[in-house]
């Protein structure tokens, strides 16, 4: 067992931000999501946190450890020392729900321009209205908390809606690769970056958007050259 | 000419934030690293060579005002304070300028995975050339 002091951001829109610290026991070999689980079990029912899948597929449970943007599933308990106090606060760049819950909307609607989810008709079972994405992205926020451009330009796309427009022009399946383009080279698009690489060291998915926006600008570029030599319709 | 496309989603609380709230996303060191460290660097330095290009223009025109006001200028140049001033100037232009092959890079998709070892590189290439640089002038004495 180890015994840790969780100093959790209390509060919401309307109600000032305070810290409150709990102290709690947990198996050296669970996650920082163990440790909330149980403060909110066994000594703070009113706590305000997402979860579902403890494995990393749902992206729920993201949060800032010591201010650094991770998933509480896969913040292991054995990273920090017996009796360390251990900081965490709700993603920045979205909009505070309350304690550690934000409202990841503007991640959503971005994801519902770029036509996003990604779905693989040939393995969809018969009557099931939805398919599974096979991206590698989880969407759970952390790279567009960890940017300062989202946090700074509200119509920024944000590394991983440039990640998914990416991925969808690689494999386009019937896209309308005009208006991904569209939205890639806006001026709140892949352009907008300014390779802070934040994202890069937050994303708990090997998701890579840097390289993505990187990838974008050459495709960009090189239909634009294309295009002004007349090798394609405009 | 805005190329904003008008069905682009908005983030509404970012855009209702006041223009201090959004300039403090990009001053937020909280659980930052590398990345942010090099982004912060560069403009610093960027924005000092900026002042140093018109401070430069500045002196220059001492020439213009006679042999003895450019003489007086170079007797303070030798001074120590000013040889420090030339570490400071050397480390930032050779910084913003390695760094800047490092963003290009990295802005084209190309080594982002190495992106903290870039930084280093260029942060401690930077330091060394400086340390010649400093040497070199102390030796023109």
């Amino acid at each position: 067992m180890r015994t840790l002091n969780l100093r959790i951001v209390r509060g919401g829109p309307g109600r000032p931000a305070t810290y409150q610290t709990y102290q709690v026991s947990v198996d050296e070999h669970l996650n920082i999501l163990d440790a909330v689980q149980k403060v909110w079990a066994t000594q703070d029912p009113t706590l305000l946190f997402r979860h579902a899948c403890h494995h990393a597929s749902c992206g729920l449970c993201g949060v800032r450890v010591n201010g650094r943007e991770r998933l509480m599933c896969l913040t292991p308990i054995a990273e920090f020392p017996e009796g360390a106090t251990v900081t965490l606060e709700p993603l920045r760049n979205f909009p505070w729900v309350g304690d550690l819950v934000v409202d990841v909307k503007p991640l959503m609607d971005r994801m519902a321009a770029i036509q996003a989810p990604y779905v693989r008709k040939d393995e969809l079972t018969a009557g099931s209205e939805e398919g599974t994405r096979f991206e590698d992205c989880i969407e759970c926020g952390l790279c567009m908390s960890a940017c300062p451009v989202v946090g700074s330009d509200s119509a920024y796309l944000g590394p991983s809606p440039l990640a998914m427009i990416k991925r969808l022009l690689e494999e386009p399946r019937g896209r309308d690769i005009q208006s991904l383009c569209a939205l890639a080279g806006d001026a709140h698009g892949a352009w907008r970056c300014h390779s802070v690489m934040e994202c890069v060291e937050v994303c708990p998915s090997n998701v890579d958007p840097s390289q993505a926006i990187g990838w974008l600008r050459r495709y960009l570029i090189l239909r634009g050259r294309r295009q002004l030599a007349g090798a394609e319709r405009r | 000419m805005d190329r904003t496309l008008s069905s682009l989603p908005v983030s509404e609380h970012v855009a209702r934030a006041s223009w201090w709230r959004r300039a403090a996303a990009w001053v937020d060191l909280h659980g930052r690293r590398e990345g942010w460290l090099a982004f912060i660097l560069m403009r610093v330095t960027g924005i000092g060579l900026v002042f140093y290009l018109f401070l430069h223009l500045t002196v220059l025109s001492t020439l213009a005002r006679g042999r003895q006001a450019w003489d007086a200028f170079i007797a303070l140049a030798r001074s120590p304070l000013f040889v420090a001033f030339d570490a400071v100037l050397i480390f930032g232009m050779l910084y913003h300028g390695l760094n800047g092959l490092r963003v290009i890079l990295l802005g084209l998709g190309v080594g982002s995975r190495r992106q903290a070892v870039l930084f280093w590189g260029a942060f401690v290439l930077s330091i060394v050339l400086t340390a010649v640089a400093v040497r070199m002038i102390l030796m023109m004495g």
